[in-house]
């Protein structure tokens, strides 16, 4: 089709220069939000009012603008925020104490049965256990709208609301990761599994020694999305952990007061750093669990 | 006779080790999801805990009736129907500018998947020093001579929350388009490329091809996640929020501190009825999409 290759080629290269342009100016939009809260975290609280004084209006004093100033770099860089954060008021490093408290134990307990389960769904296969996987399908997409109810009433029987048990254990059940590493094991080849079973291998070693070695890569980037979904949770608490001091700091953050603000940036971008610190680290693994959480299909 | 017999025994054999797998699992599945929300549907039928008098679908005709839960849902259901085609075709856009030759591909797909890892609370704060009456955008506006606008509690509010929702979400439908594209077979795009195709027929006739079973994925899981977003509703707005943004949740979360089970069991049962009905649908769907493309 093309008559002239130069002027084709001239076209192509205005193309991807707009396109680079485009994708640069959406890179700054999606980054703002992160920039501002970690270069706003270095501010004194006098520069965070002077700052934003009208959109969290205090009544303490002190010079407030009459216009919001969206700043990115602070006029003296402080770290007066974290020390009042981390050292001064213990409170904050309590309610982190208590997201992880409440973090680790899902997403190691998570995965583990988790994985005993995918690799059930993976090994048989029948009508039955099919159903029972479809099921887990339409469970996992189901909304919290439909799931605190239930979670909320067995919390009561248990006797285990306003416990963290009552977060805990709904989420080491949560069929997300049961779904993802059943369609990650369906892959293994079927060979070794049966090249394990010849050498007189029971299901428990082959599942140990065959299975999840091959879905090492598999497990990580589940526990990296697992991790992500609860570090950032609120739903869940606000209902059904009503204690404030039980609460994780992902609640506590957005009810810091209006007084705070630069308080809240500096926790916030402490927050951050674990899921960050994941994020850099294990981003292929990321990718690559959601990419294969693509289609509902095992 | 023997052998049939054997053959049940193995079968059955296979049937137990495999359930002994899955038990730790299920009985949780049981215990913390299924039973419950047997339970809730018990509720959603009685008309009170003490009494326990059967009452069948009264529950629901008062949730109905109930101007609160109408409003709630069409705001939700609103809501729904602007953020879940935008996410994907926006998401769809993304990667297709990924996918062409243009330098720095892999940071771009990093700061695009960034807002996961944010906190809510952060994101929240920096929507309101943004959207606030007094706020950035509407200085910028004020630039150009354009009247202020109060973001947050006029009509324009869902446009707020909106501009929230995909900039959290459309990174990951983005990566989701990305594996669909790496699945298309290399060797058809070469053809069309000597055969001359335009970009645009290659577009629509193969990718968008390929993609449908991502594209009805991306809208099931974008569905679901404009159903999340009252997490960030309800940081910046609270618990009553201007009218346009009250959603299922909002009705769900004030229905709780109320302690009105009939009526929150009854809501539950019909998210739950419209929600299956939604995937089979797109299940549906994808079957017969899928069918296509692979045969």
């Amino acid at each position: 089709m093309r008559k002239h290759p130069r002027t084709g080629r001239k076209r192509h290269l205005f193309g991807r220069t707009a396109m680079f342009l485009l994708c640069l100016v959406f890179s700054l939009v999606f980054l703002l939000p992160t920039v501002l809260t970690i270069t706003n975290s270095f501010m004194s609280e006098a520069e965070i009012k002077s700052n934003y004084g009208m959109v969290f209006s205090t009544t303490s004093g002190g010079f407030v603008s009459k216009t919001v100033n969206l700043k990115f770099i602070p006029d003296k860089v402080t770290l007066s925020q974290y020390i009042t954060g981390l050292i001064k008021s213990p409170e904050y490093l309590l309610k982190l104490w208590n997201s992880i408290l409440l973090v680790v134990p899902i997403v190691i307990l998570q995965v583990g049965i988790a994985s005993v389960a995918a690799y059930s769904f993976t090994r048989w296969r029948g009508r039955i256990r099919n159903g029972i996987f479809f099921f887990y399908v339409i469970l996992m997409l189901m909304p919290y709208q439909v799931t605190l109810v239930p979670n909320y009433l067995i919390s009561e029987w248990l006797g285990i609301l306003n416990k963290p048990w009552a977060i805990i254990l709904p989420g080491i059940f949560a069929p997300f990761s049961v779904f993802l590493l059943t369609k990650f094991m369906r892959r293994i080849p079927f060979s070794l599994i049966e090249a394990a079973k010849v050498d007189g291998a029971g299901e428990w070693e082959i599942f140990t020694r065959v299975c999840l070695p091959q879905c090492r890569s598999a497990l990580y980037s589940i526990a990296i999305l697992v991790f992500i979904d609860y570090w950032n949770m609120v739903e869940q608490p606000l209902i059904l952990l009503q204690d404030a001091d039980a609460q994780p700091l992902s609640v506590f953050l957005s009810q810091v007061n209006t007084g705070e603000i630069g308080l809240a940036f500096a926790m916030a971008t402490v927050y951050m750093i674990p899921s960050l610190l994941l994020f850099l680290h294990g981003e292929e693994y990321l990718v690559e669990g959601i990419a294969n959480s693509g289609s509902v299909k095992g | 006779m023997d052998k049939s017999r054997e053959i049940r025994k193995k079968r059955r054999a296979d049937f137990l080790r495999s359930l002994c797998f899955l038990l730790p699992s299920l009985l949780g599945v049981g215990l913390f999801f299924i039973l419950p929300f047997g339970v809730v549907v018990y509720y959603s039928m009685i008309d009170g805990v003490a009494s326990r008098n059967f009452v069948f679908l009264d529950n629901f005709k008062r949730l109905f009736e109930n101007s609160a839960f109408r409003m709630a849902s069409l705001n939700t259901l609103k809501f729904s129907a602007m953020a879940v085609p935008l996410a994907v075709v926006l998401a769809l856009v993304l990667a297709l500018m990924l996918e062409c030759r243009i330098p720095m591909k892999s940071q771009f797909r990093t700061f695009f998947l960034s807002p996961m890892m944010v906190p809510v609370a952060s994101v929240v704060l920096i929507w309101q020093v943004l959207f606030n009456y007094n706020g950035t955008v509407n200085e910028f506006l004020m630039l150009f001579g354009a009247q202020r606008i109060d973001w947050l509690q006029s009509e324009y509010s869902m446009i707020v929350v909106l501009l929230l929702f995909l900039w959290k979400n459309l990174g990951y439908n983005m990566i989701l388009f990305m594996a669909g594209l790496a699945n298309i077979p290399k060797e058809l795009l070469e053809v069309c490329d000597v055969e001359g195709a335009t970009a645009w027929y290659k577009f629509l006739n193969i990718k968008l091809r390929y993609l449908s079973p991502t594209v009805l994925f991306v809208t099931i899981l974008s569905l679901i996640n404009s159903f999340k977003v009252f997490r960030e509703v309800y940081l910046l707005t609270g618990d009553y929020p201007y009218e346009s943004l009250y959603m299922l949740q909002h009705f769900m979360n004030n229905t709780f501190r109320s302690l009105d089970y009939q009526k929150l069991s009854a809501a539950a049962v019909v998210m739950a009825l419209v929600m299956v009905v939604l995937i089979a649908l797109l299940f549906r769907i994808e079957d017969a999409f899928g069918k296509d493309v692979e045969g």
